[in-house]
């Protein structure tokens, strides 16, 4: 049955409806998956009965004739979407033994499609880091480790924030799994492991029910083995709920039917701006030799400028934090989550957040409380405002002259846990490549093209236009069939 | 204008209200929670009220069109494009940690409305901005000796807040503010009005200055008023400390502060000490909302008769003094009593009876004019039965009595008790000749020129006839046969 | 705008955040986070090279109007659940330490 966990989506959506297995063989063994990838520290609760109760109630229906779309498909969800009667932490102490009584809509609209949960994937606290090591349950590792003996001796990150996600999936513990986005926070750990990283259109899924860490930024996403994977969750988890204001009331394509669209006269824009200082020339190489990919499968290729590039990344870090430090003060110790009892009510308040938040969250509150105080409203939050209109208009220029943009995903392949921590900002750079799609609102996704000299992947990044994730889809699944990545990281369960 | 004598010259005050309405509307401004007064704590409050994680508003239609309506009613300008911000703050009872408000962009700009003063003027004062924010729920402190308790009930009803410039002079001016926005809000239905359930309440900005002085003092906030009583007592309080303070050589900290209702003071609130940042920022979660043209229009043409309007209406149509219909417009229930009750009748008469007779016994009673206990149709009857002389203005003040007591219709009453009026000119010439014969030697007083018995034979006569003499045919019988 | 002057992010600076914040920052941690915060807002401040004379701010991506969803009572009523998770409860009040007012 090993084999079983090699099998993709839609491998294994074939395989369940030709009855070659059932559902609750394939639950069975990915509990066992689950288990066995215990040293990746991916999980932050796994759901083991629930998945074989799911699973048997999965055959149940395809027997009977109501098989969903995505019927007896083992998840992992990152730990930043509500789930009732599951414990959901956002990776923080904070929320160590919190029970949420509801759903999130994103998975609810999973598990009516089929889906059989194996548990909760770690992540950056709150969804705040490119490594994953801000959980307060400990760092996740990336299964990959590199040809390179200097990486090989140690440990890497999954990126982040979805680092158990990508962990998860890179290493076959997981079908795929849910990821959350606010700056790229699904493709960035896509690219640090070998695995497919994709977010939607701002307002494309519901972000009701799951733990919001900057509003007008987060997005739900995937991370999948293949792009094709990702259209389907995409397809299950879009759509208008009424219960988010910012959800977007448009019908839902068919994503899976873009993928494997021809791409010939697509005109694919290559910023110029994005070819930064400082970026190995492998990265470099890499973004080439994905132009070249595209070109030769019957792409236009297009120089693009977007002018404002250096600036998104600070724009990113007023935003963000703003948003963080106003979405996170519901967590008082009043209603939910940890309180640590203090001489008054403010010293409650005080001890509860400051015990409760790890230091990348107790930052962001406080930079994200600075920038709205008064005196500084103006120099910061409502400047980032004004920028990121700016940044708007860059694309929506670019895009006049093209229809995707291809570029890097991360400015480097994975790094050692332990690293990039001397300094806040040093870490922050990761985003360098994708937090515009966030403060834009445009859908993007990082396909897996390659492996580094030191035998890390490298992913690259397709951005399209707002709400025009198909065509996102048939360049991402142009440039994966291209590439041809088959690389698979030295742990697998 | 209030002038206040002080120990060193006279002072006035510059006042400033901010009113915050509870608007009328089944659900809250972005949950589906009820918002019903009085449910057991906790039981209206959904997820999202709670603020739970990833929980999220969507904003009631009703409240944005009660604040339109509202809007209008005031003279106001309506924006089409508002924005919802989030002001940041921590309170127990403020789930979020913020306040969902509007701050740079309200949905109603400037406006204004005429108050009507107890001596009979009236004067405009300016309306800043209408915007709508979330209600916050209620700490209880009294209930257990270390513990605040709390309850959410409230948490998301929605508010109108309602900023006034600071355009009036003394306790009179603030009070008649007050009541004339009520007023309107009832008659818009916006909000029932009712400050005992907290439906409305007032922050009063209060600051002093020699009279005549330009230059604005500095102004304390005193927070949460909910009564007009208190209103008027809390700005005599404040206005009397502040120039207390200022005469002693101090001066005035601006803070906001506490009408304590049992000690009658103004004091410090202590928990809001620390300087305010409220971080405003447009709530990512809301986008803007703007509203149609021609909707909004809509609206306006679609509002009630508003206490001004009704105002002039009843002093045209009805004849009224501006005293009179003042005094009916400021409750709407009882403008439509009084009208039900002038419907084919005397239109002063009829207002008389509302405001003395029926308003004097209701407030004897306590009872609102919704609980009255004689109806308009009641009261309609009575003056009908005045005005085809059936019985007379006192003998009506008798029956009103016994309405009052039994409930019963006045002709059923007038028959009863046999108080129908003396019409037949022969009764009464019989009853004027008894009394006349009886008292020969006053007739021959008045003969011989003491007019002022003529007032002596009335009485006599009606005294005689059990007050039911019509008194306009006694007076020209008894003339004829005095002559 | 043209170049800002920013206040220099000192341990003075970082209290007073924190309070608002009401994040606990021992003393000693105070000097480290503000050197944290200073150069997170020296990186932030790049911003000050772009111009953004006549730039509308925006909030949020999409240009679209507020939903507005009817008037109906159909949530709340579930105080258990409300309550569930609950540090400190008594009756169906949430309970915390005494407020002064």
């Amino acid at each position: 049955m090993s084999t079983l966990t090699d099998l993709n989506m839609q491998q294994l959506l074939v395989g369940l409806q030709k009855k070659d297995f059932s559902a609750l063989e394939v639950a069975k063994t990915y509990n066992a998956a689950v288990e066995k990838a215990a040293p990746l520290n991916a999980f932050i609760t796994t759901t083991p009965e629930q998945a074989l109760k799911q699973a048997a109630e999965s055959d149940a229906r395809r027997a009977a004739g109501k098989a969903g779309a995505l019927e007896g498909v083992p998840l992992g969800i990152k730990d930043m979407f509500c789930t009732k009667g599951v414990r959901t932490t956002a990776s923080s102490k904070m929320l160590e033994n919190f029970v949420p009584t509801y759903e999130s809509t994103v998975t609810q609209k999973l598990f009516d499609a089929g889906i059989v949960s194996l548990g909760k994937l770690s992540c950056d606290e709150f969804a705040m880091g490119a490594s994953n090591i801000t959980s307060a349950y400990g760092p996740v590792i990336n299964p990959w480790t590199g040809a390179d003996p200097v990486h090989a001796a140690r440990q890497l990150v999954p990126g982040g924030s979805s680092g158990g996600s990508s962990a998860a999936v890179a290493a076959h513990a997981v079908v795929a799994a849910t990821g959350t986005d606010t700056g790229g926070s699904c493709r960035q750990p896509a690219a640090l492991t070998g695995t497919v990283g994709m977010k939607p259109t701002y307002g494309r899924c519901s972000r009701w029910g799951i733990v919001a860490f900057a509003s007008s930024l987060d997005q739900a996403g995937t991370l999948t083995r293949t792009v094709w994977d990702s259209a389907k969750m995409l397809e299950v988890m879009a759509g208008f709920d009424d219960k988010d204001s910012t959800s977007a009331d448009r019908p839902v394509p068919s994503f899976t039917g873009a993928c494997g669209q021809s791409v010939k006269g697509l005109r694919v824009g290559i910023p110029r701006e994005y070819r930064l200082d400082g970026i190995p020339d492998y990265v470099n190489k890499a973004w080439d030799d994905g132009i070249a990919m595209l070109k030769n499968a019957g792409a236009e290729i297009v120089d693009i400028s977007l002018p404002n590039t250096a600036a998104a990344l600070p724009v990113y870090y007023i935003i963000a934090p703003a948003e963080a430090s106003s979405n996170l003060a519901r967590y008082d110790g009043v209603r939910f989550g940890l309180r640590v009892p203090g001489k008054n009510l403010i010293d409650t308040y005080e001890q509860s957040r400051g015990a409760g938040f790890g230091p990348e969250v107790r930052r962001r509150i406080l930079i994200g409380t600075y920038v709205l105080s008064a005196g500084y409203y103006d120099a910061y939050y409502l400047k980032a405002q004004q920028v990121r209109a700016k940044l708007m208009a860059d694309f929506k220029a670019a895009y006049e002259k093209c229809d995707v943009i291809l570029a890097p995903t991360a400015p480097d392949t994975a790094f050692g846990i332990g690293e990039k921590t001397a300094d806040p900002v040093q870490m922050y750079l990761e985003d360098v490549f994708t937090v515009t799609a966030n403060l834009v609102g445009i859908p993007a996704m990082s396909v897996p093209v390659g492996l580094a000299p030191n035998g890390l992947p490298l992913g690259l990044q397709i951005m399209a236009r707002n709400w025009e994730e198909e065509t996102m889809f048939r360049a991402a699944s142009a440039l994966e069939s291209a590439a041809g990545f088959s690389a698979k990281p030295p742990f697998r369960v | 204008m209030t002038i206040i004598k002080g120990r060193t010259g006279e002072w006035e005050m510059v006042i400033g209200l901010e009113v915050h309405a509870q608007i009328t509307s089944h659900s809250k401004l972005f949950s589906g929670a009820s918002t019903t007064f009085g449910a057991d704590p906790n039981h209206q409050v959904s997820l999202v009220d709670a603020a739970f994680p990833g929980m999220l508003p969507v904003i009631n239609k009703q409240c944005v069109v009660q604040a339109v309506k509202t809007g209008f009613g005031l003279n106001a300008h309506i924006n089409l494009e508002s924005v919802f911000d989030r002001k940041n703050y921590f309170y127990p009872d403020l789930p979020a940690g913020y306040q969902i408000s509007q701050y740079q962009k309200p949905i109603v700009g400037k406006g204004y409305l005429d108050i009507d003063l107890p001596d009979g003027t009236s004067k405009r004062i300016g309306i800043t901005r209408l915007h709508l924010e979330q209600d916050a729920g209620k700490s209880l402190h009294d209930q257990s000796p270390k513990d605040t308790y709390v309850d959410l009930n409230r948490a998301g009803v929605a508010l109108m807040e309602i900023v006034s410039e600071p355009e009036m002079t003394g306790p009179e001016e603030a009070a008649a503010y007050v009541k004339k926005l009520r007023a309107i809000l009832q008659y818009i239905g916006s909000c029932d009005g009712n400050m005992e359930e907290g439906s409305m309440r007032a922050d009063v900005n209060l600051s002093v200055r020699r009279k005549g002085e330009k230059k604005l003092g500095t102004r304390c906030e005193i927070k949460n008023v909910n009564s007009i009583r208190f209103i008027m007592a809390a700005i005599e309080y404040e206005a009397q400390r502040q120039i207390e303070i200022v005469e002693a050589g101090g001066t005035i900290a601006q803070e906001t502060r506490l009408w304590d209702t049992t000690k009658h003071e103004t004091r410090a609130l202590r928990s809001k000490e620390e300087a305010h940042d409220y971080r405003y920022f447009p709530d990512p979660d809301l986008l803007p909302l703007r509203l149609d043209a021609a909707w909004v229009e809509d609206l306006r043409r679609a509002l009630p008769e508003l206490p001004d309007a009704k105002k002039e209406r009843l002093m045209q149509q009805y004849g009224l003094k501006a005293y009179d219909a003042t005094t009916l417009v400021a409750d709407q229930a009882a403008a439509d009593f009084f009208e039900a009750v002038a419907k084919g009748r005397d239109g002063k008469l009829a207002a008389n009876w509302v405001t003395v007779e029926l308003f004097g016994a209701l407030n004897k009673l306590g009872r609102e004019i919704s609980h009255s206990p004689i109806s308009a149709t009641q009261l309609s009857e009575l003056v009908g039965l005045i005005e085809d002389n059936t019985i007379s203005g006192r003998i009506a003040k008798d029956v009103f009595e016994v309405m009052l007591e039994t409930g019963q219709n006045p002709a059923a009453i007038v028959q009863e008790k046999g108080w129908q009026q003396m019409t037949d000119m022969g009764a009464i010439d019989a009853a004027i000749d008894a009394i006349l014969a009886q008292h020969a030697d006053k007739v021959a007083e008045y003969k011989s020129g003491k007019d002022k018995l003529f007032g002596f034979f009335v009485g006599q006569v009606m005294k005689a006839t059990g007050g039911k003499a019509n008194p306009a045919a006694l007076n020209d019988l008894l003339k004829k046969k005095l002559s | 705008m043209g170049f800002v002057q920013y206040a220099p992010m000192d341990t003075e600076t970082v209290a007073r955040v924190a309070r608002l914040a009401r994040l606990a920052v021992s003393p000693d941690q105070q000097k480290a986070v503000a050197g944290e915060l200073g150069q997170i807002l020296a990186f932030v401040e790049q911003l000050n090279s772009v111009d953004v004379t006549g730039i509308k701010p925006v909030a949020g991506v999409h240009d679209d109007a507020l939903r507005q969803r009817d008037d109906v009572v159909n949530d709340g009523n579930c105080a258990a659940d409300i309550l569930q998770n609950a540090p400190q409860t008594m009756a169906d009040f949430f309970v915390v330490p005494k407020v002064v007012e």
